[in-house]
């Protein structure tokens, strides 16, 4: 028994191909949409291994230091390394703000390390090319995706780094790419007042006979100093010995020095379940509305294939072929289109994801899932044709 | 072994009630093996409701039919797969050929016994076999769109004999052809009426192919009388 359906679509081939490359170009729109979550929910994991932390120590009732800003000051690391249970506590600090380079401006993330080297927290885990940063300031390690080249000269607020080393997929759960440079810059750079302010402020300070005391010497300039010196981070970094549950560490922090501090389960859950969770049911709405609008593609065009053949369906029915030969004709003809269409959108969505600016994630899972949603949806699609090929009369075909 | 077709009494009413419509009152016929008959009347005389409970898709009211060998309707069908006496024993030509544009010419005939289960290589033997008969078979390989309208035409009678039917049931099949394929295709006809044994019917209102029929069957307002025909000798191809 010849198929059917295999020779009308080598007849109407054109038909087929067309409307399959456009259903393709939806699916591939459709992959892509999961990938774009794929690497958002990635970017958040790859953000928290690179970090190499196992707690996170925040200011009070914040969700930070990703997800909110949280200010706790400098000194606090120290108490914190000496618990038992810590490996290392470090100070960090995060900052989403423009790095500027020659004529150009990038946006950032800003990650201020701790002096120490390379395998304490905070600190990228490796280079591509270049060093580490040696020097305690004005030297800065890029991600690639920054577009710098090493010996680049960036400007970060008032002051020039040099690109030393250069390293990937370091980016912010936003999926800017990082740019490291040592702490005490990037806390100048985060809370340091521009001049004017500074001015400003020193005038209202000498302004205020409170401060302003000739009878106490340097307490202006006590004032002063303190005011302009910001000793704040965003966050201590907290490695644990290896064994020591995050618990038991995290408690006696938490209820001694009214600190919110999280474990890796915790700020996974504020990367992805917070974060990004608004994006996510944003690209839900996208999918549910690309599968309706394939599904109505679908839909109408092996409708109007069929209505074309109403006549030789009718033809087909009174020569005695059976109905589940009409109807499954027209079911393969709808998943052959579901086929041409995931394989055009595959192949799209695959050349087209490293174009993209952030990261694109193609899981094989999301592909099988669209696989199969394809073809669901153009069995789905494929009813009303096939009722209407079934509802033919084969008395129609003798003429009235 | 094929006795043609005999039909008896046959009555059918269009709805119930009120609406009720009886097309065909009191219908007799009797088509021999090998003939050629004309079904001839005005329209709404009730010529296609007979083709059609000929071609069992609708239900006559009463009546009896019998088609070759067997008793296919009495008050009721006596078959149960409608679809395979359609199939084996009934053979369609229509007024348009309505061939599956999407099939060469070859598998357009073959479809139908690969329909009845038979292996592709012998159905296309067997259509080929019947295209040459028809003088078609150097189209064999062609999509129907690539015919002309007599080749198209003959392809269709082939595509209705090549299950061996015991009756064709041709509807107007002259109707879209100018008169010299007009005949033509009622020479083809009566060939093969004779060449297979089989019984034809030819529904037509065309006056070119009236004078060529042995017998006339005449219908109005659901009656037939039988007539005979002029029987005009076919001029040969
Ligand atoms: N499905 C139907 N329902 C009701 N009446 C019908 C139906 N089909 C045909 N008729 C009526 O039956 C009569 C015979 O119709 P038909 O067999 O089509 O005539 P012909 O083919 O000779 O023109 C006509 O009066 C027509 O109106
Ligand atoms: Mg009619």
């Amino acid at each position: 028994m010849i198929s059917l359906a295999g020779r009308d679509i080598l007849h109407s081939w054109g038909k087929f191909i067309f409307t399959g490359i456009g259903l393709g170009l939806l699916i591939g729109v459709t992959l892509t949409m999961a990938g774009v979550y794929r690497g958002m929910v990635d970017d958040g994991k790859v953000l928290l291994d690179n970090s190499g932390a196992d707690l996170w120590v925040v200011q009070q009732d914040t969700l930070g230091p990703y997800a909110e800003s949280s200010g706790i000051p400098d000194t606090l690391w120290r108490s914190v390394r000496i618990m038992p249970g810590v490996a290392d506590a470090v100070n960090v600090t995060y900052l989403t703000m423009q790095v500027r380079q020659a004529e150009r401006d990038v946006r950032a993330m800003v990650v201020g390390v701790h002096a120490g080297g390379p395998g304490i927290p905070g600190w990228p885990p490796y280079l591509l090319a270049g060093r580490q940063i040696t020097r305690g300031h004005y030297e800065a390690v890029a991600d690639i995706a920054t577009g710098f080249t090493l010996g680049d000269e960036i400007t970060i607020r008032r002051h020039r780094y040099q690109v030393v080393g250069l390293t990937r997929r370091m980016v912010s759960s936003g999926g800017d790419p990082m740019v490291f440079i040592p702490l005490k810059d990037a806390q100048e750079a985060q809370f340091l007042k521009d001049n004017d302010a500074i001015l400003r402020q020193r005038r209202s300070t000498a302004a205020n006979p409170q401060f302003n005391r000739p009878a106490v010497p340097g307490l202006l300039e006590a004032v002063t100093a303190s005011q302009t010196h910001n000793p704040s981070v965003n966050a201590v970094l907290v490695r644990l010995l290896p064994g020591v549950s995050a618990h038991d560490v995290a408690e006696p922090i938490r209820r001694w020095k009214h600190l919110t501090v999280y474990d890796r389960p915790q700020m996974e859950a504020i990367l992805i379940g917070k974060l990004i969770a608004t994006s996510s049911r944003q690209i839900g709405m996208f999918l549910v509305i690309l599968a309706l609008v394939s599904a109505a593609i679908v839909a109408f065009i092996i409708y109007t294939l069929t209505m074309d053949k109403i006549r030789e369906i009718a033809v087909l029915k009174l020569i005695g072929t059976r109905n589940r030969t009409i109807a499954g004709m027209i079911l393969q003809q709808a998943m052959v289109l579901g086929l041409i269409g995931f394989v055009v959108g595959k192949i799209s969505a695959t050349f087209a994801a490293p174009m993209f600016p952030k990261y694109v994630l193609l899981l094989p899972i999301d592909s099988m899932l669209g696989f199969l949603a394809v073809m669901v949806i153009c069995v789905l699609a494929s009813v009303v044709a096939i009722r209407m090929a079934l509802n033919v009369d084969p008395a129609e075909a003798i003429g009235g | 072994m094929a006795k043609g077709i005999h039909i008896e009494g046959l009555s059918k009413r269009y709805g119930s009630g009120d609406t009720a419509f009886l097309a065909l009152k009191d219908v007799n016929m009797r088509v021999e093996p090998g003939e050629v008959v004309g079904l001839i009347g005005p329209s709404g005389s009730g010529k296609s409701t007979l083709l059609k409970c000929l071609g069992a898709v609708i239900d006559p009211t009463a009546g009896r039919m019998t088609l070759g060998d067997d008793v296919i309707f009495d008050n009721g069908w006596k078959v149960r797969d409608l679809r395979a006496l359609r199939r084996d024993k009934i053979g369609f030509v229509f007024q348009a050929p309505y061939l599956i544009p999407f099939l060469d010419v070859t598998d357009n005939v073959a479809l139908l016994p690969m329909l009845a289960g038979m292996p592709d290589a012998q159905a296309r033997a067997r259509a080929l076999e019947l295209l040459t008969a028809l003088d078609v078979q150097h189209r064999a390989k062609a999509m129907p769109s690539q015919l002309s309208g007599g080749e198209q035409q003959r392809v269709a009678i082939a595509r209705g004999l090549v299950n061996r039917p015991p009756v064709i049931l041709a509807d107007e099949p002259t109707a879209p052809l100018d008169s010299v394929r007009a005949m033509a295709v009622i020479r083809i006809l009566n060939e093969m009426a004779k060449r297979f044994e089989t019984a034809v019917i030819v529904v037509t209102h065309d006056e070119k192919i009236i004078p060529t029929f042995q017998r006339i069957y005449h219908i109005r307002d659901g009656v037939t009388h039988e007539e005979a025909g002029e029987g005009r000798a076919l001029s040969p191809p």
